[in-house]
């Protein structure tokens, strides 16, 4: 396991990669080490989670990285990143953020919480974004927005589809209201893509919230979600200190929303790949008309 | 100015501050109240409706906390509701129709965190009025009076001018909030209310809001006066431009609160 592991001790929830945090690709040392099941409580060793694109046998999805999931979808070396190099910088002069940012920037190998560019699933050309729960927990600060953004509008002019995973605890705080204008900015540049015709499917994945799913995670021609994700506005705790009541089990999940009509299909990690690669197909060039 | 940025929160959120109803009496004699979201109830916490300004209709789209505690029960404390939001949208959708510029009065401590808020689409709410609000071919005007709290705000405030009263605020999480994640400490909120920069004078600095409005007379008729005749005077000049230049400067407007690119800005592979 990296040491960055111990070394990081993350300040909140919110930025931490949870309990389940594995490291993105096991090392030949790591091969004995294991990680507990939240669902089952079996052991699996590291290799086999990776092998098993992070599931569990019982069906328990854990957080994944985003490179490590690009790679569960692209077709083999068809990536091309865009928009690389992207930073926010520190608008605000936030204290501590810069330290933070550029701390998660050196422990996570990545320059900020989404990866974007142009890829294919199953032959079928998309531009797709991968946010990454490692970093900051997906927040989305001004460089996330911007690379969000710059990907629907590349988007729009190759006229390709969009695929998006989101994960994300919210607008990040430390660039302030220039954090919430990126909801506006990313829905604006959805809705020139989706107004040209174009297809566009995000999938929720653990945990979607706040700022992220009050814009383009909610945005999609369809919506789908990983089992068991939690997905919502407003965070379970702030909820319960609002209403002064228990939250129902089951609250704010995949299925959840699935029940409530926010969700089109619940989708194991493991069918995704197919299942987008047909759903492309049908939608190149602006769909069927 | 001597208000800290907590000074200008607490003034904000003041209980004898005038809320939406006391503008709409004084702005909108004829102001006419449009309820409901046609799919589940009508939201208190939002008020709608149709009205004239200098002889010119509009729709003007409210949030509304309450005055006395029994009226701010009634309005969920201006903490709007999914069907609050899709009222809002439902109204824009006919003022877009009707060739109505639509104004939204924005004060609220955000969108209501709550068990049905949940179960009824909060997030999704909040998204289809970002994502409609951004091309809805209607000039749109927001006026920060209070408390612009994060998302539930700017579900209001995508607009073609956004104006904020020189003691509201605008904050992309409450002071209190910031202050319980960042030191586990909810007391903190005046030194949290410092970093975030969420006063009037910083969102004009950002460009987030166009215009600072000064509160001398705040809530007497001739700051109501004046305030109307300056909206006049913007609504008048938005509605003179044509649609597809309103649509790309709205575009332009949240397109520029963007990333700054490093300077060491790598070759793509």
């Amino acid at each position: 396991m990296p040491s960055f592991q111990f070394l990081h001790r993350p300040k909140n929830p919110l930025e931490q990669g949870g309990r389940n945090s594995i490291p993105a690709k096991p090392g030949a040392d790591d091969a004995e080490l294991s990680e507990q099941c939240p669902n089952c409580h079996r052991q699996i060793p590291l290799s086999q989670l990776w092998n098993d694109a992070n599931t569990c046998s019982c069906g328990y999805h854990f957080r994944i990285r985003a490179a490590q999931r690009l790679a569960l979808l692209a077709d083999h070396g068809s990536f091309i990143p865009e928009f690389d190099g992207l930073l926010g910088g520190d608008p605000l002069s936030f204290p501590g953020y810069q330290k933070k940012l550029s701390a998660t920037q050196s422990l996570s190998g990545s320059e900020e919480g989404v990866l974007c560019g142009q890829v294919t699933i199953g032959g079928a050309p998309c531009c797709i974004f991968v946010m990454d729960p490692y970093f900051m927990m997906g927040s989305m600060g001004t460089a996330v927005g911007e690379k969000i953004t710059r990907t629907f509008e590349l988007a729009t002019e190759l006229s390709l589809p969009v695929v998006g995973y989101t994960v994300s605890g919210g607008a990040r705080m430390q660039e302030g209201m220039l954090s919430l204008m990126q909801m506006a900015k990313t829905s604006a540049a959805v809705r020139r893509h989706s107004q040209a015709g174009l297809f566009y499917l995000t999938v929720l994945t653990d945990p979607t919230t706040g700022g992220v799913m009050a814009s383009f995670a909610m945005e999609g021609d369809m919506i789908f979600a990983e089992p068991g994700a939690t997905a919502g506005f407003a965070g379970a705790r702030v909820i319960e200190q609002t209403v002064r009541k228990k939250l129902p089990p089951g609250f704010q999940t995949a299925e959840f929303l699935q029940a409530h009509g926010f969700v089109d299909a619940i989708v194991p990690r493991n069918e995704q790949r197919a299942i987008l690669a047909r759903l492309l197909a049908m939608h190149q060039k602006g769909g069927v008309r | 100015m001597s208000n800290t940025a907590y000074d200008r929160v607490k003034l904000a959120r003041a209980n004898n501050r005038p809320t939406a109803q006391a503008y709409l009496s004084a702005l909108f004699p004829d102001f006419f109240e449009l309820h409901g979201d046609r799919a589940f109830a009508d939201d208190p916490a939002i008020i709608g409706g149709i009205a004239t300004l200098s002889g010119r209709p509009i729709t003007v789209i409210a949030i509304e906390k309450g005055r006395t505690a029994k009226e701010r029960i009634f309005r969920n404390f201006g903490a709007p509701n999914p069907e609050g939001y899709r009222k809002a949208l439902r109204l824009m959708r006919q003022a877009e129709k009707f060739g109505r510029p639509v104004l939204c009065l924005v004060d609220t401590s955000g969108a209501f965190c709550g068990i049905g808020a949940e179960e009824r689409g909060q997030g999704q709410a909040i998204a289809q009025n970002l994502f409609e609000m951004s091309d809805l071919k209607t000039p749109i005007l927001s006026l920060l009076i209070g408390e612009g709290g994060s998302g539930g705000a700017l579900a209001l405030a995508m607009a073609d001018e956004v104006w904020m009263l020189e003691n509201s605020i605008y904050s992309v999480i409450s002071p209190e909030g910031c202050a319980s994640i960042l030191w586990k400490d909810a007391g903190r909120a005046a030194d949290a209310a410092e970093c975030l920069k969420l006063t009037a004078q910083d969102a004009q600095n950002f460009g987030i809001a166009e215009r600072v409005l000064p509160e001398t007379g705040l809530g007497t008729p001739p700051f109501y006066r004046q305030l109307s005749v300056e909206l006049n005077d913007m609504i008048s000049k938005l509605c003179a431009l044509d649609t597809e230049e309103l649509l790309s400067r709205r575009y332009a407007r949240f397109r520029k609160f963007g990333a700054i690119s490093s300077p060491f800005e790598k070759e793509a592979p």
